[in-house]
């Protein structure tokens, strides 16, 4: 099933070399005998397949972490089957199984009595790779996660801020290249600034690396922005819904859910889709300091109110109202109303939606990069996106990770059998 | 008041007698270690074992050391075990409960993260919690060797072959004799102290990783 | 199983002992009966706790309050728990003897040997049980107006007293065991039973005074462990004992 854990993947040099495990579980249940253990776990069945965040979520006790941990088997469960790759993970030998599996935590947990690069390096020590392997895996994961190795590879956990010690934390759990990493509300203990940061980088990694990730969060933004699968789960443990980001978002399955994700979820919905390949108005434009030439008649016969000034490059320059368009003559760039959000084809709809309620013209003009006048997304095209939900099905984490996956990344797993 | 010429003159007992010191202390710090570490393992992996212990290690440290020395005599004669065992025994209770609470103290989410990465139960005791537990056990270890060197001094009561430094207080008080009694106190306060300074370097040593707390870089 | 009998044997030769010296009259009058020399025991602990506890006390209320001094105390005491407490008796013997050549040999050294082996475990406790006390409530009650002495009196000290209570029991305890050194230099207490038993290899009478003064260090322990259970809030009960002693000794050893 597992890559051998004993042979680094290219020779532990290959940060980028992706190894992906599938995750089931089968009618899994945990329940105790004592009130105040961890929370209980019901019947539990659902399939991450390889390469994809499935982001558990719900509220304190309803089971989250329990189910988490039933993986690595820190906790046993009382029924049913968790499978890696189709294998039973009670099967295993259990450190074996731990060391294949990587493991990141809310406190983190590094070793105060050992450096950051001993720390990164625990798994492939436990492992038994040669100390030029550990060292070479140890520059290039903190590379990875975005410490500077020679600065901080002798240095000790407590000469770290809460977010470089969660960056090592996910270094460490990288470290033996695993197929399949455990996340127990990983970016809780940070600012919301460190969050937001460490949650994009997180994002970017995956991107290069494509593993198998089991996140546990409370925080129902963050799953819809990290998951490619969502499980929401309700007190006792019980799975309310498990589906992308998206259609929970769109169709949550219970009122449980409803209440959870909250009253703004159509607006958490736009923020899962860009503008992308939405349809877009085509404005029509004149340029500034030209002969008008046509431009009243074009404009009155277009149902959008407004002419749009554009320089000669392309690029707009401000709104003309229909009545004010001359007849003839020079177009005037001052008669212009220079409002309107620029948008770009990656803005999220809800961020497109937000800065069009302020402006005064309620349309977003949207331009390529360099700037040139692509067409217009006006306020009805974005209800009808949100009805449908039309520009991207997949979470946020998906389609960014779409946008940055680099060439290096679409090899063929490279040490998966 | 300090006859200086007698205490050139006894220069070489001196010596010897701080040797003794040292070594009636070494053994009973070492023998107690061992006997310390074996039962806080034992009582950190199965925590039942541990208030009995506890409690049995309080009662002998209760127990006045002249009297537990006075009672050995009776049982094991003149010979060094009569000064050993009540050494030993009272170092039980500061080392137990230090290298206990050394281990105890070790945080949550570090056990759980050794746990959750794959040590055996074993290997995370010698490569997690063990070094974690250093800065406690070594306060043991120091607290243990001070109160130790100050009770050697009384196992001078039992008889003249032991003391340690004591041997000059007890027979400078009969012979009313203050240099003596001199001879015998500030040397025994000076090694006191020095192995607790020694201590004190020693776990700056071992635990550069606690030293350097809140140097934390943005 | 003859070596069993032989020991049996030996711990009913010892029992025996023990009743007889219990038994005899003789032991229970006179200067060296048992009555006197348990008096003698305890007001010699009694007067070191109350000089000691007058000096540490305060001053480590004080420490932990103003959080000043707190690392000059802290080397202090452990220099002070570092002294040899015979050596201590030694030292001061032969100054003391010079003021008063009676007492001055016999009672004066021990009685401040005593002082000084109590004072570590009472200042460190009362300076660490106060500065223990949760800053947020210290700085609640400063917010409702309270002064300084105030907060001591009504928020620090009443949080801290299971701590500091452990401290005087640690010390009580110290004293009532140590003072018996005292008999080696003539002074009082129920130390003569032990030197005289070892001194006449009368195994009864050193028994006796062995199970007089555990039974009194045990009296010491129990009763701080009642009167801090009777002065202390029910809801901090829980918190009470041994979780803080031992935290306490945690707290010197590092310090």
């Amino acid at each position: 099933m597992f890559a051998d854990p004993k042979v680094p993947s290219s020779a532990g040099r290959d940060a980028t070399g992706m190894c992906a495990a599938t995750v089931e579980f089968r009618h899994v249940s945990k329940s105790y005998d004592r009130r105040d253990g961890p929370a209980a776990v019901d019947d539990l069945t659902f399939t991450v397949p390889a390469g994809s965040v499935c982001v558990l979520v719900g509220p304190s006790g309803c089971g989250k972490t329990t189910s988490l941990k039933m993986v690595n088997r820190l906790i046993e469960p009382t029924g049913g089957q968790i499978l890696v790759d189709g294998t039973d993970v009670a099967g295993e030998e259990v450190t074996a199984l731990r060391r294949r599996i990587g493991y990141v935590i809310q406190q983190v947990g590094l070793f105060p009595h050992r450096t950051v690069g001993e720390n990164v390096t625990t798994v492939p020590r436990l492992l038994g790779w040669s100390r030029e392997q550990q060292r070479e895996r140890a520059e290039e994961l903190l590379g990875l996660v975005g410490l500077d190795p020679a600065r901080y590879r002798d240095r000790y956990p407590a000469q770290l801020s809460g977010g470089e010690r969660q960056r090592v934390g996910v270094a460490r759990a990288l470290a033996a290249d695993p197929p399949l990493m455990l996340m127990d509300e990983p970016f809780a203990a940070v600012d919301p600034i460190v969050r937001e940061r460490l949650q994009n980088e997180f994002l970017r990694i995956q991107a290069e690396l494509a593993k198998t990730i089991l996140f546990v969060t409370h925080d129902i933004d963050e799953a819809i922005k990290m998951g490619d699968l969502v499980a929401v789960m309700q007190a006792g443990g019980h799975l309310a819904q498990f589906a992308p980001p998206d259609e929970i978002l769109a169709r949550p399955a219970s009122d449980f859910v409803a209440r959870f994700v909250g009253a703004d979820r159509g607006l958490k919905r736009l923020s899962l889709s860009r503008i992308g390949a939405l349809p877009l108005h085509q404005a029509v434009t004149a340029v500034a300091g030209e002969p008008v030439g046509d431009a009243r008649q074009r404009s009155l016969a277009d149902p959008f109110p407004f002419l749009l000034l554009i320089d000669r490059a392309g690029r707009p320059l401000g709104w003309l109202p229909d009545r004010d368009v001359p007849a003839d003559g020079i177009v005037d760039e001052r008669l212009a109303i220079p409002a309107s959000p620029l948008l770009e084809r990656e803005t999220t709809l809800k961020d497109a939606l937000s800065m069009m309620i302020a402006a005064d013209v309620q349309a977003g003009i949207v331009v390529d990069p360099a700037g040139r006048v692509l067409g217009l997304l006006t306020m009805e095209a974005l209800g009808a996106a949100g009805r449908a939900g039309a520009a991207g099905r997949a979470g946020a984490g998906a389609a960014l990770r779409r946008a940055e996956r680099r060439p290096a990344a679409a090899r063929p797993p490279a040490a998966a059998p | 008041m300090i006859d200086w010429s007698w205490v050139a003159d006894h220069l070489g007992v001196l010596a010897f007698r701080v040797l003794q010191h040292l070594e009636l202390t070494a053994i009973a710090v070492g023998a107690g270690f061992v006997i310390s570490f074996g039962l806080a393992i034992w009582s950190v992996r199965r925590r039942a074992v541990y208030p009995p212990i506890a409690a049995l290690a309080g009662i002998l440290y209760t127990i006045p050391s002249l009297a537990m020395f006075a009672a050995l005599i009776s049982v094991t004669g003149f010979s060094v075990l009569t000064a050993e065992i009540p050494l030993i025994l009272y170092t039980l209770v500061i080392l137990i409960r230090n290298i206990v609470a050394g281990f105890d103290g070790v945080p949550a989410e570090v056990v759980e993260a050794a746990r959750g990465m794959g040590y055996t139960s074993w290997g995370r005791l010698w490569r997690v919690e063990l070094p974690l537990a250093v800065p406690l056990i070594i306060a043991g270890l120091r607290l243990a060797s001070v109160s130790t060197i100050g009770l050697v001094t009384i196992t001078g009561v039992i008889s003249d072959s032991f003391g340690g430094l004591g041997y000059f207080i007890l027979t400078g008080y009969h012979l009313q004799f203050a240099t003596e009694i001199y001879v015998g106190a500030v040397p025994s306060i000076l090694l006191a102290v020095a192995v607790d300074v020694a201590f004190v370097r020693l776990q700056a040593r071992l635990t550069p990783w606690a030293a350097t707390r809140g140097v934390a870089a943005g | 199983m003859g070596r069993d009998a032989r020991r049996g044997g030996r711990l009913m030769v010892l029992l025996d002992a023990l009743a007889a010296w219990f038994a005899d009259p003789a032991h229970w009058a006179g200067p060296n009966g048992i009555p006197t020399r348990l008096l003698e025991h305890v007001a010699l602990s009694g007067i070191s706790m109350l000089i000691a506890g007058a000096i540490a006390l305060p001053l480590g209320l004080w420490i932990g309050h103003t959080g000043r001094g707190a690392t000059v105390a802290i080397n202090a005491a452990n220099l002070g728990r570092a002294i040899p407490s015979l050596a201590l008796i030694g030292l001061a013997a032969p100054i003391t003897a010079a003021f008063d050549p009676q007492l001055g040999f016999r009672v004066y050294p021990t009685l401040i040997a005593m002082i000084v082996l109590a004072l570590p475990p009472i200042l460190v406790n009362a300076s660490a049980g106060v500065s223990e006390v949760d800053r947020d409530l210290v700085e609640a009650a400063r917010g409702m107006g309270m002064r300084e002495r105030q907060v001591l009196a009504r928020v620090e000290i009443p949080i801290a007293l299971p701590v500091i209570l452990a401290g005087l029991r640690s010390a009580g305890v110290q004293i009532v065991a140590t003072l018996t050194l005292g008999a080696i230099f003539g002074g009082g207490g129920l130390g003569n039973y032990l030197v005289l038993g070892i001194a006449q290899n009368d195994v009864g009478q050193v028994f006796g005074g062995v199970v007089l003064v555990a039974a009194l260090a045990l009296l010491v322990e129990g009763g701080f462990a009642l009167l801090g259970r009777a002065l202390t809030p029910v809801p901090l009960r829980a918190a009470e004992g041994g979780e803080h002693r031992g935290r306490a000794l945690e707290g010197r050893a590092a310090g």
